[in-house]
């Protein structure tokens, strides 16, 4: 990487900055509006996931990172999405290890 | 006898594709998104389970936005120093880079100063985490996963302040013997801070906003 392709990645990390600060400022400035709280967790998740997506990117180089990186991330994100959705099935009433055998 | 070097710290790999260093650091993340991921879940649980009614919002359990939002500012503000820091070694500008990662360090430090006195604060107002199942005026449920949440976040800062510090005190010495590796290293430190950054980013508005 020469020092005229750094200066371009410089630009871009002060970009990415400012682009998170007025993320956040937004994100607490909507929840100051009166909204009901599904529509309120649906749109503060938005902008945290747009403000990860941008460190993840480009703070951590994943726009240009190996295929390996991005194959391993994405089996972790399924898991993480599983995780996220089983109290669900708490929620719904289901619980197939419940009660305990034996 | 000779020390045993270990292979692929600066070549990429030619299976994977990236360093032995960086494919690490990946796969601790990854398990790290677990770690942090199963309490979210709890957190989900404990919220769907809880009822609405009975869930207060970070500002009616008597969190400070002003003071979240801040400390989420420093924190972004410490990415980016993290960032440049390694941009300037790239450069081969030294000088830039201390002052970036010193910057990254006393960043990380204010946080944890701020959370200090956030937590300083609840506790002697008698605040602590939950001891039973919440009701309409009791949030200590919600604190037990503040506490929990945010404990577990700021160790992990902690747990990057400190090889940040040995890296400009100590590790700074590779820089002349190795600095592509040395390189590498801030590459991978950088990567790790990010992620605790990334981690604050959801928890700012699960926490203090919703």
């Amino acid at each position: 990487m020469d020092e005229a392709e750094v200066r371009e990645h410089i630009r871009t990390y002060v970009l990415v900055f400012s682009a998170l600060a007025v993320l956040t400022v937004v994100t607490v400035g909507i929840s100051y509006i009166d909204l009901a709280t599904g529509p309120a967790i649906a749109l503060a998740m938005a902008v945290a996931l747009v403000k990860a997506g941008l460190v993840a990117g480009f703070f951590m180089h994943l726009v240009s990172e190996n295929r390996v990186i991005h194959w391993m991330l994405l089996l972790c994100f399924a898991f993480f999405v599983f995780l996220m959705f089983l109290p669900l099935g708490t929620h719904l009433g289901i619980h197939p290890l419940w009660p305990p055998s034996g | 006898m000779s020390a045993i070097e270990l292979p692929y710290q600066t070549e990429p790999h030619p299976v994977t594709g990236v360093t032995s260093g960086k494919l690490g650091i990946w796969l601790f993340l990854a398990s790290e998104v677990m770690l942090f991921g199963s309490l979210f879940s709890s957190y989900v649980l404990l919220r769907v389970g809880t009822g609405q009614e009975f869930w207060p919002t970070g500002v009616e359990a008597g969190l400070s936005v002003p003071i979240g939002t801040f400390n989420t500012l420093v924190l972004i503000g410490s990415s980016v120093t993290m960032v440049m820091s390694w941009a300037s070694l790239k450069m081969n500008k030294l000088g830039a880079f201390k002052a970036y990662l010193g910057t990254t360090i006393g960043l990380g430090t204010l946080f944890l100063v701020v959370k200090g006195f956030e937590w300083s604060a609840k506790f002697s107002h008698g605040v602590f985490p939950a001891v039973g199942w919440p009701t309409a005026t009791d949030p200590s449920t919600f604190y037990a996963l503040y506490y929990t949440l945010t404990g577990l976040h700021a160790l992990h800062v902690l747990l990057g302040i400190l090889p940040n510090l040995w890296l400009l005190v100590f590790g700074i010495a590779m820089w002349k013997t190795d600095p592509e590796r040395f390189t590498g290293r801030i590459e991978i430190a950088g990567l790790y801070w990010h992620f605790v950054d990334l981690v604050w980013i959801f928890l700012f508005p699960v926490l203090y906003l919703l």
